[in-house]
């Protein structure tokens, strides 16, 4: 059955996640270039200035606050006794994954 | 006077829709739509029902796409323009137009240890179970389910994954794991554990959305796997 | 699997959910701090080259990613891509391995 708020979470939670799950082997291969030293570090972090980047970087953010949200919302769920206000909980998850998309929007721009 | 397009289901898993015009009452359910085209318009047309009441569960069809118990479903609250679609449930085998084949979904109810089974004869007193205790109060809960199988046809993994039990049996095998009588509960935590059970819901809630009795069988299954993590925990299950 | 097995999935992946849960919002407040101004080598690591505390934090996040990430992903093969059976646990306990490897090294690059 689609189309319902339920649903939605539940299809957005499974996207990001898997989203969530190819971007963490680059991101970690990026920062263990740490270990190159500083100058390997600083190349890339060169590379992510680039708007394109940018704008994939602030899409990932939104991607980890969305599965967080979304998270929550299943852990609230499974572990607290409720009723109706299931669909307040989706609402909320997708508010506070906006927040901190726009919050993290600011924060690039400055 | 007004009158209904409807267009049902005829055939089996092959079929196609067929068109009647019913004419339009006040306070007309789409039972009553059915029956109208059966008693009137065409006396081969197969479907289920009993109590016209909201009680035995037989009478739930797919309504515009969404599943519904049809005898207490206003014509008002559901045709769009003046049309009905009606349908077989879905995620069941159709037997013929809008009868589908419950024997999976009851087949079910069994596989999850849907019974109860208790230990006490005729002879032994009574168990007293506190009205309030929370365990009585979540069999209260989930215990008004009519196994329209409304829930079962609104499930999204039903339809993915045919050996999911489905939420009707969870919910029962819920209220029966809070049953203190029940001598079974061990069992019926293994029969229910995993991907063919409660394990495999995403907390979706289409059947909660759905269950026209308005049980919340997405808060039975989530009960059902804290029950099972306890008893992996002490070692039981 | 077993209800046994399905059991402790389940478990394994809420214990890490809540575990993530205080991770990401502490990596998310970091970075909506960290990124102003923009980002440069020596700012990240100034703040964690030799901070243990860091150290305990990604590293536990790495762990939790790792037992998360894998789980996770088993019901939508499972579901989408109707991969099923022994090889797609042994291919997912392989993605556990290098999720906790390549992130326990990055841990320690920005370590010291
Ligand atoms: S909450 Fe679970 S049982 Fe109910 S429709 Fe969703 S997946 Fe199916
Ligand atoms: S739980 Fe609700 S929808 Fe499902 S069979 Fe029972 S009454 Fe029908
Ligand atoms: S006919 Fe009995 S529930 Fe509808």
């Amino acid at each position: 059955m689609k189309g319902h708020p339920g649903y939605w979470a539940f299809l957005v939670h499974r996207v990001s996640g898997v989203l969530l799950t190819l971007f963490l082997p680059a991101h970690f291969i990026a920062l263990g270039s740490a270990l190159e030293g500083a100058a390997a570090l600083d190349g890339f972090l060169a590379w992510t200035a680039l708007p394109a980047v940018k704008f994939a970087e602030w899409g990932i953010v939104v991607l980890l606050a969305a599965h967080l949200a979304g998270g929550l919302r299943v852990l609230l769920l499974e572990f607290l006794p409720w009723r109706d206000w299931q669909k307040t909980l989706a609402a909320l998850a997708a508010a506070a994954s906006l927040g901190v998309g726009l919050a993290f929007a600011l924060a690039l721009a400055v | 006077m007004d009158a209904l397009r409807v267009r049902v289901w005829r055939g089996a898993a092959e079929g196609a829709f067929q068109a009647f015009e019913v004419p339009r009452q006040a306070s007309q359910t789409v039972l009553d739509v059915v029956t109208t085209i059966q008693r009137v318009l065409d006396p081969s047309l197969a479907y289920r029902f009993a109590c016209r009441v909201g009680m035995c569960g037989s009478c739930a069809m797919t309504v515009n796409g969404v599943a519904r118990w049809t005898c207490r479903t206003h014509v008002d609250q559901v045709a769009r323009d003046g049309q009905l679609e009606i349908a077989p449930l879905r995620n069941l085998p159709v037997i013929r137009d809008l009868v589908a084949d419950m024997s999976p979904f009851f087949d079910k109810w069994a596989r999850a240890e849907g019974r109860f089974r208790g230990a006490r004869t005729r002879h032994d007193d009574f168990e007293r179970i506190a009205p309030q205790s929370a365990p009585r109060r979540a069999v209260d809960a989930g215990i008004e389910c009519i196994g329209c199988a409304v829930c079962y046809a609104s499930c999204d993994v039903v339809a993915q994954n045919p050996e999911y039990l489905g939420p009707a049996a969870l919910n029962r095998a819920w209220t029966l794991h809070n049953d203190l009588r029940d001598v079974a509960r061990r069992e019926r935590l293994r029969a229910v554990a995993g991907d063919a059970g409660c394990h495999a819901c995403h907390t979706q809630m289409g059947c909660t959305e759905r269950c026209p009795k308005q049980l919340t069988p997405t808060a039975s299954i989530a009960g059902l796997k804290r029950a099972a993590a306890k008893a992996w925990l002490a070692g039981e299950l | 699997m077993s209800a046994r097995g399905e059991t402790l999935l389940w478990l394994a992946q809420r214990a890490s959910a809540a575990v993530l849960a205080l991770c990401v919002t502490v990596h998310l407040a970091t970075m909506v701090y960290a990124i102003q101004g923009g980002l440069s080598a020596a700012e990240i690591l100034g703040r964690t080259r030799g901070h243990w505390g860091w150290l305990a934090f990604y590293a536990t996040f790495v762990a939790a990613v790792a037992v998360h990430a894998p789980i996770g992903l088993r019901p939508v093969l499972g579901e989408w891509l109707g991969w099923r059976g022994a090889s797609r646990d042994v291919v997912l306990a392989a993605l556990a391995l290098v999720l906790g490897g390549l992130g326990m090294r990055a841990v320690l690059g920005v370590f010291g």
